[in-house]
């Protein structure tokens, strides 16, 4: 399972990058790929939608299932990935390559609950 | 504890993804299911199917046992080897598997059923021949493994495998079987291709595996299977049919003779049963989302059911088998409920693809 240590990371797995102009690129997580299986369909937010931390924003198909996407902390959403809904297997290939959606982070957001590479490799049981 | 075929350790060799199936450990798929349901399409893949059980009826009254205890009429099986799809039902027209019967001899048939409805069906046969008191013995083959080989080359490619077993299938005509050394070849399947069904020692199955392997037959785990037989039109027991539904509202009226005076269980129940639902394909219209099992439809007539859903790889688009109003019909549009949200799908007569054509528009 590739884990890049630069990313933060969720308990319901997503990554997350700081980008050099404070927003947030949202994916998911190999892991999450992997355990999905081919995908097959993403639904993701309006661009302008403010969300709270933990908020369900999108929605990711395979095959096999159905998962809901969250956000990782609270912002509004800035720029969603439309290439992916139109070939969301581009997912399975390389999962950190292709972020969902970005989000400029509320000024109150706290990134410092987001675990890091290691924590989340406990979590999925990689450790 | 799971159940595990006698493939297991290769499986996890190859680094399948492993499901807990029924109570059995099977693979869900060695990689991408989609390229696995496309191998099948176009060239030729594998499942282990030895989950499955084969129960052998003995005796002199096996024909005139399986007459009464099958829906389907095992008279259609005139020459031995040949193969029948029929319903197994209870009293009240309520489907307790669906399965194959093989007429070998006259005093010797074989049944496949399902694995996870395979100790049920025992048992009420058993039952059944003694309330019948049929001079029958049942004999469960647990001692046999299943290899279903599927696809356009399949074929030949078991006869590259296996040498010496093109002799003895390669003039088996659709749902007929053979014997060849232990091996017994099927030319039947659950994926709409061409292709056999191949039931052999557990002793000889890893072995078969890895020849077909070898002749570039990939192998293919659940989530192909259950892609390739939605594609096909077939149903999944304990999904699109179960004890609750009769084989009339399931897709499988051409499954049952009600024309002739021979009795069977279930008959007289099914002769008198207003047919008020219909089983359906339906293809949803727009990349909204994926047709799943158990979401709500919604047509003028009233509404249904997903029984079965799922992304299809060969039309890139969500089906579905679903349970509707009898009225609803053929390019009907009706709407699937999605997340809360409603979507256009349009109704089809499955099967959607079969023999590698897509035979809807």
């Amino acid at each position: 399972m590739k884990l890049p240590a630069d990313l933060k990371y969720t308990a319901s797995h997503e990554w997350i990058r700081t980008e050099t102009d404070g927003t947030l690129s949202v994916g998911i997580t190999d892991h999450a790929q992997e355990a999905l299986g081919d995908m097959v369909f993403i639904e993701l937010p309006q661009v302008g939608r403010v969300v709270a931390a933990e908020e369900a924003v999108g929605v990711v198909e395979s095959v096999k299932a159905a998962s809901d996407i969250y956000a990782p902390v609270a912002g509004e959403v800035v720029a969603i990935n439309t290439a992916l809904t139109e070939a969301p297997e581009q997912v399975n290939a390389d999962a950190y390559a292709h972020w969902l959606y970005k989000l400029k982070p509320a000024a109150a957001a706290d990134t410092g609950t987001l675990l890091d590479a290691s924590a989340y490799a406990k979590l999925v049981g990689d450790a | 504890m799971l159940r595990q075929t006698p493939l297991n350790a290769l499986h996890r060799a190859s680094g399948a993804k492993m499901v807990d199936f029924g109570g059995w450990d099977m693979p869900l798929s060695y990689g991408s299911q989609i390229e696995e349901h496309h191998a099948v399409r176009r060239d030729a893949g594998m499942f282990d199917v030895s989950h499955m059980l084969a129960v052998d009826l003995a005796g002199t009254s096996a024909r005139a046992f399986l007459r009464y205890a099958l829906a389907n009429n095992v008279d259609k099986l005139a020459q031995p080897g040949r193969a029948l799809y029929s319903c197994l039902l209870n009293p009240a027209g309520g489907v307790l598997d669906d399965l194959i019967a093989y007429f070998l001899r006259e005093d010797a048939f074989r049944i496949v059923v399902n694995a996870a409805t395979a100790d049920k069906d025992l048992a009420w046969l058993t039952a059944l021949s003694v309330q019948r008191s049929a001079p029958l013995a049942l004999t469960p083959r647990r001692d046999l493994a299943m290899i279903a080989v599927q696809g356009p080359n399949a074929r030949d490619k078991l006869w590259q495998a296996l040498p010496g077993s093109q002799a003895a299938s390669a003039e088996l005509k659709p749902f007929a079987a053979a014997e060849f050394s232990d091996y017994f070849i099927a030319r039947t399947g659950y994926t709409g291709e061409d292709g056999f069904e191949i039931m052999l020692p557990q002793t000889r199955a890893s072995a078969l595996w890895n020849a077909l392997v070898a002749v570039g037959v990939r192998p293919c785990g659940l989530g192909a299977r259950d892609t390739l037989r939605l594609e096909a039109g077939m149903n999944l027991y304990g999904q699109d049919m179960t004890e609750a539904d009769n084989p009339l509202e399931s897709g499988l009226g051409w499954t049952v003779d009600l024309s002739s005076p021979r009795d069977f269980v279930g008959k007289a129940a099914l002769a008198g049963a207003p047919v008020a639902r219909r089983l359906v394909g339906l293809q949803l219209q727009g990349k909204v989302g994926v047709l799943r099992s158990h979401q709500k439809v919604l047509t003028a007539q009233g509404a249904g059911e997903v029984t079965s859903g799922t992304f299809s790889p060969t039309l890139s688009q969500s089906i579905a088998l679903a349970r509707v109003p009898g009225a609803v019909a053929a390019g009907d549009t009706v709407e699937v409920e999605i997340r809360d949200k409603r979507h256009a799908a349009r109704v089809v007569k499955p099967p959607f693809v079969r023999n590698g054509k897509v035979l809807v528009s």
